[in-house]
């Protein structure tokens, strides 16, 4: 009865999305301003069904009711209760429906906190987002039901949920990763209802500002996230593979990056207008073409859910018309659209302008890349090929060099013309110092090497530029540390932010330069030598887990004699799937994870066993994490906690100065 | 700024949609052909899971049926039992299975564990019968007439939804051409 | 610069189209190159046997794990096994390192490596994502491949 219920409320929330679209609508088209109106207040309407949805799906899911295929397919009865949760987005169905639960409550978001917009342009945004949430609704309801049901015969027992995802990485990592997808939505609907209605102007920039930088933190987040359950639980202990569907959440977050500069500097300087519109169009596309690489199967991945052929074609479908449908009102508008004004060569705006560059760049070469094999196929009769790993490190790497000299240089710019003598200034004495820096660190590492003493340079050098600049912001003032707390949030985030960049760049190349990687046979008792370690293997013995068998091995990790750990990773069959499972152990340390994973039994107790060395991988996503945080940051920023109309005209009086946060 | 620059991104876009639809319908893997279509069931002589007598191609003729190739080893074979469980329940339609390279043991616990919709199965550990019908993994389901012939082949994961649209038409196709 | 006269503006504008499109052509044989130095061929065993691979490239090749192949060696992590298209054309990988959960007997496997002699493939890299509800795209086309041949023999 529930299930059905839940069925009904997707029904509900589908039709009143519909209603969102369509009144306010009608409302825009006769001037009816109670009509106009009514999407906020159905904006919850459609959030409740959602919720009551999904806590149907929960339902059935916790009390193991296998009559629901979905169910069926991805619990069992042996599952821990907090994975019998999380199933509920383990597979495509499911994790349908919290794409909708998201953009329902990215809506619902937008519908209240929006109260500078006036009714008419919020009423646009809001017309636009419902029209893309009867999209997912209609979709979800027509191709992917997750309420149907196997009557009258159904298993008494579950398939269970694919192993992989039995892991508190999958708990937390859709969630925030959805909430970055289709929080990209949100600077999408505000940029075509500024098309729509013809108001080109900085105002949509600095509406949209908060939520873009809301939605990209949970998408850095949701990858590092992502990145971190990679290399812990698949068993390789890789971090990032190139594969089709990081992509997907990498494009996305490339274009999302140079939209957060960009808008900046449309608000700040009104330029960049119409490639701005242009970026939120394209980041929310590489998030809808995300959905259809995971969902499609028409690429490989140890990510995609399950192959449809009528899922993917409808995929493709709804971003032929949305995607399409915006371009061609943008390029209806900026046909006319007066060219952009000057810049001073000095300016931000230039480092802005590169930064965009880079990143677009970026982003479409990870998507030749990523397409080439269909390409390929495409103009070869059907010939396979695959483009490994080596394709992107050798055009990403000269692409972020760059950037990471620019990011450092530019920390000290301001808007419009800024004194290149400024700029300059101590640039040799930091450089210098963070040469010494870099190489100390290499030297730390263990090895002279080119790379490790280049990347560790640049990334102290963007620091050293970080702390100059918060410096300047209270020089010569008085009690400069109480100063220094003061500063605006969007000056922390951003420095916060762009130091996140410089320990994930320290973190990748120590990791990529500096791992040591051995797989080898080992019989009970044998001893291998990894590095400084001495790593002895002393036998497995079997062990039960609530939903599967498993081999523990024991390995004693010791270090110039003495002991420092034990690591029992497992080799788990699943009981329900009997599939197979590398449970791997790590030891964190800070100077370089050890990690063991166990590959296959060989003959008389003997297994074949992975051990590594990572120095400093950990940073990777400590960096990550920061860059996440400083999005965040930046929301909680005084301007964007003043809410009241009155307040954000006084606000806006004041933005003439820089200085306007005192 | 030159106007018909705006117009860049839409093109890229067509061409990418292009490409992206093209790609689809390569690498849609449902798409296999079959060099049995039209031949009879190629001969064998298996053990039945259940009983363990020994079957022969002769024990599946007499009325049209499904022929699903399933294995505990596949979790996509758990995936279509459900479905294949309606299909037997609400259309009456005779399924025989064919359990491919599997441990018999692990087979009949699964088939407890899960429900039975198979008039029989047949063990085909060493993949012999596969190989015959070309086979290239599990699940995989083949229509056959009542006289034993081939006349479709379905491979991966067969859906309620696959069955109304296509394997039910070539079973009526088959009672209509028998009657 | 956005009031100067109309020539000179002309003419820097003439001049950053020109960077532009030395810049994007640099760009497109960069990445071209880039992408072509690294894209690996596919070939099915049925187009091993006939002798069309190269030797000594990188390549991948795909098919069928033939049961009972596997053989391993007792004091290392090398293994060899066969892989099949089940319709006759068969040939020998060869691999040292640890085999993916999912590699089995009668399974699909795809292997990157490079043939060192006639029919015997030393692996680098070895995937079985034979994973949730289909086989690699590759192995199907290869075992369609080695169908077709065996099919077209008298």
């Amino acid at each position: 009865m529930i299930v059905e219920l839940g069925h009904f409320c997707l029904v509900i929330a589908c039709v009143l999305a519909g209603l969102q679209m369509v009144l306010p609508s009608v409302g825009l088209f006769r001037g009816n301003l109670l009509l106009i109106n009514t999407g906020r207040s159905l904006a919850s309407g459609v959030f409740l069904f959602t919720v009551l949805s999904f806590c149907a799906l929960t339902y059935a899911f916790l009390t193991n009711d296998f009559s629901v295929a979905y169910v069926a397919r991805n619990s069992n009865t042996l599952l821990p209760w907090q994975y019998q949760f999380s199933a509920v987005w383990g597979a495509h169905e499911g994790s349908f429906l919290l794409w909708t639960l998201v953009m329902s409550t990215w809506t619902l978001l937008v519908a209240n906190f929006s109260k500078p917009l006036s009714d008419e342009f919020r009423a646009r945004v809001l017309i636009v987002m419902a029209g893309l949430s009867v999209g997912f609704y209609l979709f979800l309801l027509l191709t992917s039901n997750p309420f149907e049901r196997t009557l009258p015969f159904y298993p008494s027992e579950g398939a269970d949920l694919n192993p992989l995802l039995q892991d508190f990485g999958l708990i937390v990592h859709p969630p925030l990763l959805y909430m970055g997808y289709v929080g990209l939505a949100v600077p999408f609907a505000f940029a075509i209802a500024s098309l729509w209605s013809n108001q080109l102007d900085v105002s949509w920039a600095r509406w949209s500002r908060p939520w873009t930088n809301a939605a990209w933190a949970f998408l850095t987040l949701g990858i590092t996230l992502g990145s971190w359950w990679a290399y812990y639980e698949l068993g390789w202990g890789g971090w990032w593979f190139w594969d089709a569907v990081e992509n997907a959440s990498f494009m996305p977050w490339l274009i999302a990056t140079a939209l957060i500069h960009s808008l900046a500097a449309t608000e700040k300087r009104g330029v960049f207008k119409s490639w701005t519109v242009l970026l939120a169009v394209f980041g929310f596309s590489f998030s809808l073409l995300g959905a259809f690489l995971v969902r499609s199967g028409i690429l490989t991945s140890v990510h995609a859910f399950a192959v449809d052929a009528e899922r993917g074609q409808a995929i493709l479908w709804f971003i032929t018309i949305v995607i399409g449908g915006s371009l061609t009102l943008y390029s209806l508008r900026a046909w006319n659209l007066k060219s952009v004004v000057g810049f001073d060569k000095s300016g931000r705006e230039n480092f802005i302008l590169a930064n965009n560059l880079l990143l677009t760049i970026s982003a479409a070469v990870i998507l030749v890349g990523t397409l080439y094999p269909l390409a390929y196929e495409a103009l070869n009769d059907g010939a396979k090929i695959s483009v490994g790993p080596p394709y992107f490190n050798a055009v990403f790497v000269p692409l972020m060099l760059p950037l990471l000299v620019l990011m450092a240089f530019s920390q000290r710019s301001q808007w419009a013309a800024t004194d290149l003598r400024v700029l300059v200034y101590g640039q040799g004495r930091l450089l210098a110092g963070s040469t010494v820096l870099g190489v100390g660190v290499a030297l730390l590492l263990g090895a002279l090497d080119l790379w490790i003493c280049g990347i560790a340079t640049l990334a102290f050098w963007l620091t050293l530029n970080l702390g100059m600049e918060l410096r300047r912001r209270v020089k010569g003032r008085q009690a400069p540390w109480r100063r220094l707390l003061k500063q605006p949030l969007a000056v922390w985030s951003m420095v916060i932010g762009h130091f996140g960049i410089a320990v994930v760049a320290l973190g990748i190349v120590s990791a990529v330069m500096m791992s040591e990687e051995t797989d080898l046979r080992m019989a009970p008792g044998d001893t291998a030598t990894v590095g400084d370690l001495e790593v002895k293997f002393l036998g497995t013995e079997a062990v039960q887990g609530p939903n599967y068998l498993s081999d523990q091995g024991r390995l004693e990790v010791y270090r110039a004699g003495q002991l420092l750990a034990v690591l029992q990773p497992e080799k788990r069959r699943y009981l329900a799937s009997q599939s197979i499972m590398t449970e791997a152990d790590i030891l964190v340390r800070f100077a370089g994870d050890i990690y063991v994973a166990l590959g296959e039994p060989l003959s008389e107790g003997a297994w074949a066993v992975r051990i590594h060395i990572k120095p400093l991988v950990r940073l990777i996503w400590i960096g990550g994490v920061l860059i996440g945080l400083s999005g965040f940051l930046s929301l909680l920023d005084r301007r964007y906690r003043v809410r009241s109309v009155l307040r954000e005209k006084k606000i806006s009086e004041r933005q003439g100065s820089e200085t306007a946060y005192v | 700024m030159s106007k018909p620059s705006v117009l860049i991104p839409i093109v890229v876009f067509a061409a990418l949609v292009a490409l992206l639809g093209f790609g689809f319908r390569l690498s849609d893997p449902r798409l296999l052909p079959s060099e049995n279509l039209g031949e009879p069931i190629p001969a064998f002589q298996l053990p039945n899971l259940l009983t363990g007598r020994l079957m022969t191609e002769a024990d599946l003729t007499g009325e049209p049926f499904l022929l699903n190739v399933w294995a505990t080893w596949c979790p996509s074979c758990v995936a279509e039992h459900d479905a294949l469980t309606a299909i037997h329940t609400q259309y009456g339609v005779k399924i025989i299975g064919v359990n491919y390279n599997d441990d018999v043991d692990a087979a009949r616990r699964w088939l407890e564990q899960l429900g039975d919709p198979y008039a029989f199965h047949v063990v085909d550990a060493e993949g012999t019968l596969a190989v015959d019908l070309g086979v290239y993994g599990a699940p995989e389901t083949f229509v056959v007439n009542a006289e034993g012939t081939i006349l479709y082949r379905h491979v991966g994961v067969v859906t309620e939804g696959v069955y109304q649209d296509t394997l039910a038409t070539y079973l009526a196709q088959d009672s209509m051409g028998g009657s | 610069m956005k009031f100067g006269p109309m020539k000179a503006h002309r003419r820097a504008r003439l001049l950053q189209i020109l960077f532009l499109l030395v810049l994007a052509g640099l760009a497109t044989t960069f990445l071209l190159q880039a992408l072509n130095s690294n894209i690996n061929l596919f070939y099915s065993p049925v187009q091993v046997t006939s002798g069309e691979v190269p030797l000594g490239q990188r390549i991948r090749v795909g098919g069928m794990v033939e049961a009972g192949s596997i053989i391993r060696a007792s004091d290392s992590l090398k293994v060899g096994f066969n892989v099949t298209d089940l319709a006759g054309s068969t040939f020998e990988v060869n691999y040292t390192g640890i085999l993916p959960d999912l590699f089995r007997e009668g399974q699909g496997v795809v292997a990157t490596g490079e043939f060192t002699r006639d029919g015997l493939f030393e692996a680098e890299e070895i995937l079985a994502k034979h994973d949730e509800k289909y086989m690699p795209p590759e192995v199907a086309m290869a075992l369609e491949a080695g169908d077709s041949a065996s099919s077209a023999l008298p």
